[in-house]
């Protein structure tokens, strides 16, 4: 099978924009926006059952269709904030296949009408920032961005804005405040970007890796999309594999693929020849999936990794082996959210810094039962509270390592 | 009307308007939803996660429309999993809020444990223990005992100053941002901020000054915990130890509702003094916010240097004598004089003692004058705005002009009141020669010429969009002042804008009319009484046989002069010290403050409000309507009147425009929104609720549907002065080293240094530069001062500060010498 | 000197990207450009980007404190950010980073006496598959160093002191 998204890894010079259109570059784009309609693009997207990739898996084309047509102008952010510890796929793209990427800004663009689209890319990305500004004046002087593209009133402009070292800014609405020259917090929803975003305007954010496959989608058709992956997840989708594996990477596979064929056939098993403990399929944001054989033999799909308790989130895999204490993981996972809470909700930014010193204090003294219930419970009495999902995350690894794990917290 | 909605708030069905949010519509209803981050005058943030509830709403049958309904024909609900903040969300039809679930309040209670996870123990010393919303709310919502290690507590700076005025106290900030939030969106100084994040998120300013704003004294009253406090107050006294006592600020014409905390003090003998200033709300005037002005200089009234004996000229100097010795004195002094008596009182006094005063003026047929710069104020008593103006309800459809004044300076609460109508969508035309703070509000900035006010605008009503927004405007107000203008251009400058809002129908209905910004607190009041100012004061003075001087100090001013002192007047001097007048003077009365006694004063918006004794009078002063009526006791004139309210009384039945009020009446009170004080002291801060009255506004002229012909409006002949020289004009700061503020010992950082503004090329021209001393002469007076850059004015003008030490009344020429080079010389 | 007149074409630039009555959204590329200039943001720096975006300086101040990539203090010349992050540290980040301390002779978050390199451990780069990894922070910008060891990181030490003499 050839790749979708990690094309380069077929066609080494797709950085190139010669080399890009030589391969069908811009024609989805161009056939987007003089042969269909804004709502025909969304409509395809639709159907083909893309869903986000920036971890919460919403029906794309759905996300498009709740943009508020009374408000203009409208904008799109692409979420290229990649922060989530396991996270390093987007990156990959944008350094590799830049264009594909690019392309797809411009089709969600069109499908929504947006003149002005802005890829929000984490500081840490400061040289994939500089890159793809280059990219973009290449398309520019290309005449595929600019004004009056292909003939048609469509004129699209797309600007990279770069961050600062702020994993919240990863949630849209943070990212939204960010690029408005605030402190990166969370607003409250609803209103949602759809209808009050960027400059309080309808606006659309989605995730490097989702507005990668639009291209593809409008090229290669919705069916055909679809016929890759499940029912539940259509597509494929780029696993970031880390953790005690012999072969970390990317990994593009539909969905659907094992948790053993991405460990054992594609990761090359894990260090050591240990077995696998535990796995966070999303990032330090997961809950831990206690790994058994029948474990390792679930498909990877939006619902099925749900009935194991787990998320699936951006599909960032952890891999934990069993020379690994789980209290050692949530004391990263901890001193981690207790780092990048934004501040601004209470349950969040002091219940970060009290899970800290509890963790903190289970390592210094060795732990002590009640302890233990202490900081379950602490983490528990933050979940449903908080203002934004980062500090729901934040206990996730938390409560499930202390349920699912009792004997690496001194509870049998 | 607003569309009303139904909801139920446990089980209690209440209905509201559509929009209003769930957290106001259970106080409304009598419900507490506890809040921190919420404030009802700002825009929620939900942040605090306080105020978490149970909201189920009906669900809907999406082909029908119609909300679907269970087995027993109920709607059926829809719960989230997620509690909800009731700040955040508005109410709507059918909803189910349950604030008193096991969930919801399992959720109150660990917002609570949580944020006292960091927050110190300290409440026993802590200045706002007992009035406290984290204190309260602990006790209400709250867990028993702490599971937090206390050792683990963070431990950070206790005496932050966050500028000369307000403390913050780090470990005690809870984070809600209530003062970065008013800052930002209600006194539009976003000089507050946080600083880093997660759990080391801190407040900080870093403006210079630091807190660089009028307003910054209202952050310690929203302040849901005791982390930010006021230098003045801090350690200071107990709230629960102190009385509260109603009153009117005297600070300036907006007459901002306040009320004075006071505390029997050792520290001072004994005495029972002022420890706080504090808002009172008043939806139509201040509604729960004051300046730092009105905050913090009040202390003058309890300044050491009060006169506290009546003083008399015994062989050259003067000399503490009896009431009766010295009233006898002045007594035969002003009956010689009759005609020839003139009184000459100011705006800081209030409407019983100037009512007394011009009452004893008419009495022997001898004249009232008004001390005051600026002029107009009959004409804000016939086209001032109508009575039930409130800038607090105008938006889309209204127009406000500003002519002439630094609103932020001159009278900071209109200042902010006009910038959320403009936000509100009040069309907003700010007319001034140079910059000002509320051009940033402004749909339209004219700048005009030092001498043009008047024409400026004749024109507003003529120019295309300008001239649009003016006179199409549903209702249109202007307020003038005195920027840059003596006597006679601020009457010039009144003239123009009465007749502009006549012109163009704009009067005799509320909100519209004209208001001006006095220089005093009831500069108004005084106009309405029949005072009027005169345009040469010291020809006035050389003509009188004897003056009776209230509440003025013209000779420091540099207003009067003894030309001949062998027919020099009589001087009888009535004031709270002994002023320069008050030491040429041949008898001197000492007046109480307006914190002893009670009183009225009628704000620039023609609002009548009572003030009340806050502390025991002195021994030895009395109020000054007291004094007029022991004076003309003395002369065979009969003032009636033991006390102020029969006074007013009196002043009722002579004056049409106070018809029908009587003290009663300016102490009635309606209930406001949102809700003040007490138990709501979470909700609203902890700003007084007006239990004392919210006044009255009087009726105007054109109203009343009286004639009145409006003057023609004076063409002013702009001063130009010669080569070498700059034209001079005055303007108002609000830190000033005038009587009222000047032992205020916290703002003297503020007051600062006097200083003059020149433009840049001006400055060039006269080989200065920024920051430095040069001396500033002008009509024969000269100062050093320190120079500031203004490249906002036109060249050929300095701007000179009044009451800052170097006379000026109005444009005058001047000249600027740098001392730099002498020295070099 | 202000940003706008010492690089006017790149303060146009950069306030070109965005509407014009949203200016404010230029200060963070504006605080880039000034961490450029000096190696950290001054007081200064933050009241000129304030003027010009038309905002308050605390305002500004609020953006350098919630940014982990602002510093308003001036520290080493390089600083070398190393991810100690779960991803990274399964792969032996912390034991990288402790065998760095000890061969500079200093503590996390401290700074050779020479004042060459700070250390810091930050959270993930996504760069998890290639650990120990880290980044190098200066007045250039912004450069990942992947798949490192002690021994490759000590040489690129000593290259970047090289380059610091020379330029010196
Ligand atoms: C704390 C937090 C961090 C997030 N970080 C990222 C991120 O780094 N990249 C991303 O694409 N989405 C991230 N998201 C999800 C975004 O908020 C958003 O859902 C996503 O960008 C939508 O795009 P999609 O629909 O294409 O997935 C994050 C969400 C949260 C709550
Ligand atoms: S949950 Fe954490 S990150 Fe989200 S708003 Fe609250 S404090 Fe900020
Ligand atoms: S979150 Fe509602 S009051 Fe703070």
């Amino acid at each position: 099978m050839s790749y979708v998204l990690l094309r380069h890894r077929d066609i080494p010079d797709i950085g190139k924009l010669s080399v890009y259109k030589e391969h069908g570059g811009f024609e989805a784009f161009k056939k987007a926006v003089t042969k269909m309609k804004p709502n025909e693009v969304t409509d395809t997207v639709k159907a083909s059952g893309l869903r986000g990739r920036g971890g919460a898996g919403f029906p794309t084309g759905m996300k498009w269709s709740f943009i508020d047509n009374k408000n203009w102008p409208h904008y799109v952010v692409a979420n290229a904030d990649e922060s989530e510890p396991g996270t390093f796929k987007d990156r990959e793209i944008m350094e590799s296949n830049p264009f594909q990427f690019l392309e797809g800004v411009a089709i969600a663009s069109y499908a929504v009408g947006a003149k002005a689209a802005y890829v929000y890319l984490r500081g840490e990305f400061w040289q994939i920032a500089k890159f793809l500004d280059e990219k973009i004046a290449e398309m520019e002087k290309a005449g595929v961005l600019g004004e009056k593209l292909f003939g048609t009133d469509y004129s699209l402009n797309i600007y990279t804005h770069l961050g600062a070292g702020a994993y919240i800014c990863g949630e849209e609405t943070a990212m939204l405040e960010s690029i408005e020259g605030k402190r990166g917090q969370p607003r409250i929803r609803p209103p949602f970007p759809a209808v009050h975003g960027l400059y309080g305007k309808p606006t659309v954010v989605n995730n490097v890796e989702t507005l990668a496959n639009l291209p593809m989608i409008l090229a290669n058709g919705a069916d055909w999309y679809k016929s890759l992956g499940t029912p539940d997840s259509a597509g494929v989708k780029i696993f970031s594999l880390s953790g005690r594996v012999r072969k970390p990477g990317n990994y593009e596979l539909p969905f659907g693929t094992t948790f053993r064929q991405l460990i054992y056939e594609h990761g090359g098993g894990v260090q050591d020849g240990r077995p696998v403990k535990a796995i966070m399929p999303a990032g330090a944001s997961s809950s831990f999936i206690v790994a058994d054989d029948k474990v390792l033999d679930t498909q990877m799909d939006y619902a099925t990794v749900r009935t194991l308790g787990a998320d699936l989130g951006s599909a960032s895999v952890i891999v934990i082996d069993d020379t690994v204490s789980l209290d050692w993981v949530i004391n990263k996972t901890i001193h981690f959210f207790k780092h990048e809470s934004c501040g601004k909700c209470t349950p969040c930014r002091e219940g970060t810094y009290w899970m800290m010193h509890l963790i903190d204090r289970l390592h210094a003294d060795g732990c002590t039962s009640a302890d233990v219930d202490l900081l379950l419970n602490v983490a528990r009495q933050m979940q449903n509270k908080c203002l934004c999902p980062l500090g729901e995350f934040s206990t996730m690894a938390v409560v499930t390592g202390i349920e699912r794990f009792p004997q690496d917290f001194g509870k049998a | 009307m607003a569309k009303q909605v139904t909801l139920t708030i446990d089980g209690k069905p209440i209905t509201v308007d559509e929009g209003m949010l769930v957290v106001d519509a259970a106080k409304k209803a009598g419900m507490d939803i506890p809040v921190f981050c919420y404030h009802p005058k700002m825009e929620p943030v939900g942040m605090c996660r306080m105020c978490l509830v149970e909201i189920g709403r009906p669900m809907m049958d999406r082909s029908t429309g119609k909300p679907l309904l269970d087995e027993k024909g109920e709607p059926k609900l829809q719960f989230l999993p997620k509690l909800e903040t009731a700040c955040t969300n508005p109410v709507s039809d059918g909803m189910v809020v349950l604030t008193q679930s096991e969930k919801a309040k399992a959720g109150q209670k660990s917002t609570i444990e949580f944020l006292l996870t960091s927050h110190p123990l300290d409440c026993p010393i802590c200045d706002k223990g007992g009035e406290c919303p984290l204190q309260n709310l602990t006790m209400a919502h709250g867990p028993g005992r702490s599971r937090f290690l206390y050792d683990e507590k963070m431990h950070l700076a206790k005496n932050v100053a966050l500028g000369d005025l307000i403390f913050l106290d780090q470990e005690r900030c809870i984070q809600c941002a209530r003062c970065i939030r008013f800052q930002d969106e209600i006194a539009g100084d976003a000089v507050l901020g946080f600083d880093e994040r997660a759990r080391s998120t801190r407040i900080v300013s870093l403006s210079d000054p630091e807190f660089d704003s009028v307003f910054s004294g209202n952050t310690t009253d929203i302040c849901p915990v005791g982390a930010l406090t006021t230098a003045d107050f801090r350690f200071g006294a107990r709230p629960w130890e102190l009385n509260a006592s109603a009153s009117i600020c005297s600070q300036c014409p907006v007459g901002c509702n306040i009320t004075f905390n006071t505390r029997r003090e050792a520290r001072a003998d004994g005495r029972i003094v002022i420890k706080r200033v504090m808002p009172r709300q008043n939806e139509e005037v201040n509604e729960t916010w004051i300046c730092d002005k009105g905050r913090f200089a009040f202390h003058y009234v309890e300044s050491k240097d009060r006169l506290n004996k009546p003083l008399m000229r015994k062989s050259g100097k003067l000399a503490r004598v009896s009431w009766d010795a010295a009233t006898k004195f002045a007594g035969e002094a002003l009956t010689k004089a009759k005609k020839n008596l003139v009184v000459l009182a100011s705006g800081r006094l209030s409407n019983e003692d100037l009512f007394n005063l011009k009452a004893l003026a008419d009495q022997v047929g001898g004249k009232a004058v008004l001390y005051s710069g600026m002029g107009g104020g009959d004409l804000t008593s016939w086209v001032g705005v109508g009575q039930g103006t409130n800038l607090g309800g105008m938006g889309k459809g209204s127009t406000i002009v500003v002519a002439a004044s630094d609103l932020y300076e001159e009278a900071p609460i209109w200042y902010l009141r006009i910038k959320q109508a403009a936000q509100r969508g009040a069309t907003l035309i700010v007319a001034n020669p140079r910059e000002t703070k509320l051009d940033r509000y402004a749909n339209f900035v004219i700048r005009y010429s030092y001498g043009d006010e008047g024409k400026t605008v004749q024109d507003l009503t003529k120019k295309g969009k300008i001239g649009d927004a003016f006179v199409k405007a549903e209702n249109a107000l202007i307020l003038y002042g005195s920027e840059g203008l003596g006597l006679q251009g601020s009457t010039a400058l009144a003239a123009a804008c009465a007749r502009a809002l006549n012109d163009t129908g704009h009067v005799g209905r509320l909100n519209n009319g004209l208001i001006g910004v006095w220089q005093r607190a009831n500069d108004q009041g005084a106009w309405e009484l029949g005072f009027r100012p005169e345009e040469n004061l010291q020809a006035v003075f050389d003509k009188a046989d004897a003056v009776y001087i209230a509440g003025a100090d013209p000779f420091g001013d540099g207003l009067l002069k003894i030309k001949n002192a062998k027919t020099r007047p009589f001087i009888a001097v009535q004031d709270l010290f002994e002023n320069e007048t008050a030491k040429l003077a041949d008898v001197v009365l000492p007046a109480q403050a307006y914190t002893e006694r009670d009183g009225t004063f009628t704000s620039g918006e023609r609002r009548v409000q009572r003030f009340y004794p806050a502390v025991p009078a002195l021994e030895g002063p009395k109020p000054d309507f007291a004094i007029t009526s022991q004076l003309a006791k003395q002369m065979g004139v009969i003032l009636e009147g033991t006390s102020a309210s029969v006074v007013f009384e009196i002043m009722v039945a002579d004056q049409s425009s106070f018809a029908g009020l009587d003290y009663a009446k300016l102490a009635e009170v309606k209930s406001q929104w949102p809700i003040v004080g007490r138990g709501d002291l979470y909700y609203g801060g902890t700003t007084y609720e007006n239990k004392d009255g919210l006044g009255v506004q009087l009726s105007n002229s054109a109203q009343r549907g009286e004639k009145f012909s409006l003057p023609r409006v004076q063409k002013v002949v702009a001063l130009r002065p010669k080569e070498k020289k700059l034209l001079a004009v005055p303007i108002t700061k609000l830190y000033d080293r005038g009587v009222t503020v000047s032992s205020a010992e916290l703002l003297e950082q503020r007051i600062g240094e006097i200083y003059i503004a020149l433009h840049s090329s001006a400055a060039e021209l006269f080989k200065v530069s920024a920051g430095e001393r040069v001396r500033l002469s002008l009509d024969g007076v000269s100062a050093e001062v320190q120079v500031r850059i203004d490249d906002t004015i036109s060249a050929g003008v300095v701007l000179v500060p009044r009451s800052m030490g170097l006379p000026i009344h109005e444009p005058t020429a001047a000249s600027v010498k740098s001392i730099r080079k002498a020295a070099v010389r | 000197m202000s940003l706008a007149k010492k690089y006017p074409k790149e303060v146009k630039q950069i306030l070109a990207k965005y509407p014009p009555e949203y200016k404010r959204s230029a200060v963070m590329p504006l605080l880039y450009l000034a961490q450029s200039e000096e190696g950290c943001i001054t007081r200064d720096a933050m009241q000129d980007i304030a003027d010009t975006l038309e905002i308050s300086v605390t305002d500004v101040g609020a953006i350098v404190g919630f940014y982990t990539l602002y510093h308003d203090k001036k520290e080493g010349k390089y600083r070398m950010q190393v991810c100690t992050d779960l991803p990274c540290a399964l792969r032996g980040a912390d034991q990288f980073m402790e065998s760095l301390c000890s061969n500079l002779g200093i503590k996390i978050g401290e700074t050779t006496p020479d004042g060459l390199i700070t250390l810091e451990a930050v959270t993930c780069l996504a760069a998890c598959d290639r650990a120990p990894m880290f980044q190098v922070q200066s007045r250039d910008g912004l450069k990942y160093y992947e798949d490192m060891t002690v021994d490759k990181t000590m040489e690129l030490i000593e290259a970047l002191r090289h380059v610091d003499k020379e330029t010196a």
